[in-house]
């Protein structure tokens, strides 16, 4: 575990809790080190969350992150705590490139969206009119890179909390930590999050000619 | 009994475990009489699952090598 100096007293040896009671004390240079052995296993997960988050910006938005946790290693208290550290600091990351970029939250008529139900658009449109399994067969013509286009269609205030809890598997009040907003307004967005998730997995589908292919 | 719409409005949190001891209860409730909700409820199972199947992403050996030598040159 590490504790000590931060960013701000680099003249001090960092202390390592688990290792204080026996006096070892980690110079600079192999707290860097530490660092880099944590990140290095860390690096494909953080890709892979920021490729959700921000699509081709990814490799910036970890780069980011990387500096970020190495000028803030003070604020890692323990070592076991690194990889959903790490993850705190590249979702803040990438919130941060969305706004630089302009992105505001789409326009959503929520009374729409409330009611819409893509299990009942699909029985209704009926796309596939020889199948004995629609729905299973609607979601078959999305492919992984589909799915996370459709993602990048939602905004960020939507998103994020969909890929965390969904994707990543982080539990909603760990969400709530990492946004810091309340776990009530993390559960309003993944509420609203899904049924945009659904009303865009149509969009996509029509825009795209999935349902065309399929058809024929 | 909760109508429809008050049922397929919490069948993710349904799925999820984030429904307290009453709502569990009356959607249980309604699953058991609803055939079509019964249907909602398996098809956002596997919506769930498709999320979940789209998770993985393969890093570019570049963007591997470029990331680590970020790393490596971080300095104290």
């Amino acid at each position: 575990m590490i504790s000590g100096s931060g960013c701000n007293n680099r003249a001090s040896p960092i202390r390592l809790k688990d290792v204080t009671q026996v006096g070892v004390l980690y110079t600079e240079a192999e707290q860097a080190e530490r660092f880099r052995l944590l990140a290095r296993e860390q690096l494909p997960r953080l890709y892979g969350i920021a490729r959700k988050l921000v699509g081709s910006d990814a490799e910036d938005a970890v780069q980011d992150c990387l500096l970020k946790a190495f000028r803030n290693l003070g604020q890692l208290n323990d070592e076991s705590a690194a990889p959903a550290w790490l993850a705190s600091i590249l979702v803040n990351c990438c919130r941060d490139r969305g706004r630089t970029k302009g992105r505001r939250p789409e326009e959503v008529n929520f009374e729409d969206v409330e009611e819409f139900s893509l299990y009942r658009k699909i029985a209704y449109e009926d796309p596939f009119p020889y199948s004995d399994s629609l729905h299973l067969d609607f979601l078959e013509e999305f492919t992984a890179e589909d799915v996370r286009s459709v993602l990048m269609r939602l905004s960020e205030l939507y998103r994020v909390p969909l890929v965390l809890v969904y994707m990543e598997g982080f539990l909603v009040r760990e969400v709530a930590e990492i946004l810091e907003a309340p776990t009530g307004t993390i559960l309003a967005r993944l509420h609203r999050g899904r049924k945009l998730f659904e009303k865009h997995m149509w969009s996509y589908a029509t825009d795209h000619g999935l349902l065309k292919e399929a058809a024929r | 009994m909760i109508s429809c719409s008050e049922a397929v409005r919490q069948l993710w949190e349904y799925l999820d475990g984030l429904v307290g001891d009453r709502e569990l209860e009356s959607i249980e409730a309604h699953l058991a009489r609803c055939r079509r909700c019964c249907g909602e409820l398996e098809f956002a199972r596997e919506l769930r699952g498709t999320l979940e199947r789209a998770s993985e992403v393969d890093v570019p050996d570049a963007v591997l090598r470029r990331l680590t030598q970020t790393l490596e040159d971080l300095e104290p």
